[in-house]
């Protein structure tokens, strides 16, 4: 597909579409973000807030740049030597590069959940334990109480509070995407970031994440990265729309996915291009 | 349809078939060495042949082929020789006589006779019953005796300082019990004692520690310095053409002859560093140098330097296992890179480590050729563990089961004697081996349930 075949989409280049969140202030606060794999451009002037206390989604084509804007919001690509970044994400009025800013702390801060279940070869106890434990709690009967809240925040409680320290990777795929969004929920995140969350998972375990995402959002702000339309329709509240490293469109989700402004939008959403 | 399946059924036999003789080879090869090295503790019967032309020979058989046996016969101070080939034919009479005695000597190698009589300190010379439940008191400890008189079969006399006898048994008048204690004992006496001048007689122990003591002094060395490189190798530097330049260097590392590395050892430890040491903190005892000679230290640093790529190459091979999801996953909920390595993908990676270590361990127990040129020692009866400080004695030369069995083979002044000693000695090297193998394996069988019982607890 090309770009010359959707006009109106030329038109949003260099002029942002704002949103106006009328019930709610702005969490992540982006400026111009771009960056470069190797020198290859992966986001390009990207700008955009993100609410407080509700449920954002990224959505867009494979290779569009979701992921790789929701890993910008914690720092992930530091890790990765060729990665280029320009402009700015705040966090609570707060740049997240700045020099005086503490990595880990960030990241505790903004909690990941990856596409995969990635629970440690540990117990189920220890995995919630392991972020608890890196803050230097130690009291037994401290550890003990987060991890019961975790766990039942994550809705896994009643399945598991008979067998904690069994083997986390005795789980099923659906159990353990929950016990990872426990291990992020112990530390007390502000922010909540889910890539894909469901993809690898069956439509009863996806249904269940779902309803947790729903949930959760009283408690902290989410971002979710999904490939699947209805998804994003269902669990969130604002909903941008990325190509080819761009942000094409960012609306509350009703008016993305019912009145959507653009063409391009339309056009993905309806399933007619991807 | 027959033919692919007739195709795949060959392939099946050819590739089970292979498998097979490779067991076979390796069962053979531990078997063979394994009971030529033990039969040579098992007291034989020794055989009294008498010949066509009247002479007397003793002796235990020893093989040799349809018309003419090999004997053992032992006497090496009589006759020059301790073995000999006798035509079958003209053997007239073979029995064997009760009272044939075989004595191991520490000098001059077993004798095979007669006692005639034993002298006790005072001068009293008893003969017949009273001189063997003498001479059995004085081997148990419980009297003391000045020295033997031995009659060879053919009636020479061989007087000996009872101090000289290492064992004795009359072995045509034991039973299969008495037999076997014996060769327990033959086979402790082997484990436990220093070996003799000649290198024939008595044991191996200080072979035995020897390899024991260096190969764990190089794991200690080799551990830490190879999972440090592999860590910083795989997890700290940044990935690159250097680090792919330092790969491959370290793998063809792997693959340098061992002699260089002795040769290397001999050059910088030994002469640099050794030298070095013995002008600042040995010089009153220059020019005879004290760490600027061969030893246990510079041997145990030279084979840790001979295996560091085999730990290295290991542990990278561990850490690259390590699924990258899971650093994310600890790195996100706020640990720093440090701890992700410490809590996530060290003890991952942990039995990998364990297992270059025990690939390490297999290769230093067998290496001989640089041990030779940075500390190894024909005969170091004493170990170089004692009471006196610092009780770890580094400096000092020691022995080692892999050169023992050379040096007993192809050095000894009588390798046709020697050569039980081999196998027996080579069955000890692959035993040491496979209890340091085991040794390590339970390590790592440990370890990794002590992870599972954290993860626990």
């Amino acid at each position: 597909m090309s770009a010359a075949s959707f006009p109106s989409g030329e038109a949003v280049r260099g002029s942002p579409p704002v949103v106006d969140f009328s019930s709610a202030s702005s969490c992540f606060d982006i400026e111009n973000l771009s960056l470069a794999y190797d020198d290859k451009p992966a986001l390009s002037d990207l700008t955009l807030k993100v609410p407080r206390h509700r449920v954002t989604a990224f959505i867009g084509p494979s290779g569009c740049g979701k992921s790789t804007l929701l890993r910008a919001l914690n720092r992930l690509h530091d890790l990765n030597d060729q990665v280029t970044r320009t402009g700015r994400i705040r966090l609570e009025g707060q740049d997240i590069h700045a020099r005086e800013v503490d990595v880990a702390e960030l990241r505790r801060r903004v909690g990941m959940v990856f596409q995969a279940p990635n629970p440690f070869p540990m117990s189920i106890y220890e995995n919630v334990a392991y972020g608890l434990r890196l803050q230097g709690i130690r009291r037994k009967r401290e550890l003990d109480e987060i991890i019961e809240w975790a766990l039942l925040s994550a809705a896994l409680w009643d399945e598991v509070k008979t067998n904690l320290h069994a083997s986390a990777w005795t789980l099923s795929g659906g159990q353990q995407q929950r016990l990872v969004i426990a291990r992020t929920l112990a530390v007390r995140p502000d922010v909540l970031l889910l890539d894909e969350p469901a993809s690898a998972l069956d439509p009863i375990s996806t249904l269940k994440i779902e309803e947790l995402i729903r949930g959760l959002k009283s408690q902290l702000t989410l971002v979710l990265v999904t490939h699947n339309m209805q998804q994003a329709a269902r669990v969130s509240d604002y909903t941008a729309f990325l190509h080819g490293g761009e942000l094409v469109e960012y609306a509350p989700t009703d008016t993305l996915f019912t009145n959507p402004r653009l063409r391009r939008t339309e056009d993905y959403i309806t399933g007619r291009v991807g | 349809m027959r033919w692919r399946l007739g195709r795949d059924s060959l392939w099946r036999w050819l590739s089970g078939a292979c498998v097979a003789l490779s067991l076979l080879a390796v069962v053979a090869l531990l078997a063979l060495i394994a009971v030529r090295g033990l039969a040579h503790f098992w007291p034989a019967d020794i055989e009294r042949l008498t010949l066509e032309n009247g002479q007397q020979v003793a002796g235990i058989p020893r093989g040799g082929e349809a018309e003419t046996r090999r004997y053992f016969t032992a006497n090496r101070d009589l006759d020059g020789q301790v073995w000999r080939w006798i035509a079958v034919d003209s053997i007239v009479e073979r029995e064997t006589p009760a009272s044939l005695v075989y004595v191991q000597r520490r000098d001059w190698g077993p004798f095979i006779g007669r006692l005639a009589a034993v002298t006790t300190p005072a001068g009293e010379r008893l003969r017949g019953d009273a001189a063997e439940s003498r001479l059995h008191q004085a081997l148990a400890g419980d009297a003391e005796l000045a020295t033997l008189s031995l009659h060879n079969v053919e009636g020479r006399d061989v007087t000996l300082p009872f101090a000289q006898v290492q064992s004795l048994a009359w072995p045509n008048r034991m039973h299969v019990g008495d037999k076997l204690l014996a060769w327990v004992d033959g086979v402790w006496r082997f484990l436990s004692e220093a070996p003799g001048d000649g290198r024939v007689e008595g044991g191996v122990w200080p072979a035995i520690f020897g390899t024991l003591l260096m190969v764990i002094l190089m794991s200690l060395v080799v551990t830490p310095f190879g999972v440090l490189a592999a860590l910083y190798l795989n997890e700290v530097a940044r990935q690159g053409p250097v680090t792919r330049l330092v790969r491959i260097a370290v793998r063809n590392l792997a693959g340098v002859p061992s002699i260089v590395y002795g040769v290397f050892g001999l050059g910088v430890f030994v002469y640099g560093l050794g030298g070095q040491i013995d002008r600042w903190f040995y010089a009153e005892a220059l020019p005879s140098p004290t760490f600027g000679t061969g030893g246990l230290l510079w041997a145990s640093l030279t084979l840790a330097l001979l295996t560091l790529p085999v730990v290295i190459v290991a542990t990278e091979e561990g850490l690259a296992r390590v699924p990258g999801t899971l650093r994310e996953g600890s790195l996100a909920l706020g640990a720093t890179r440090f701890e992700t390595l410490k809590r996530v993908v060290v003890p991952m990676a942990l039995p990998s480590m364990l297992t270059g270590v025990i690939l390490a361990v297999a290769r230093a127990a067998g290496e001989v050729a640089p041990l030779m040129l940075v500390g190894v020692a024909k005969l170091a009866p004493e170990i170089p563990l004692d009471g006196e400080f610092p009780f770890l004695h580094l400096e000092s030369k020691f022995m080692h089961l892999g050169y023992h069995v050379f040096d007993l083979g192809f050095a000894s002044r009588d390798a046709e004697a020697a050569m039980p000693l081999v196998f027996a000695t080579a069955t000890l090297l692959v035993a040491v081996i496979v209890v340091l193998n085991l040794t390590a394996i339970l390590l790592r069988h440990h370890l990794r349930a002590r992870h599972r019982a954290l993860e626990r607890s």
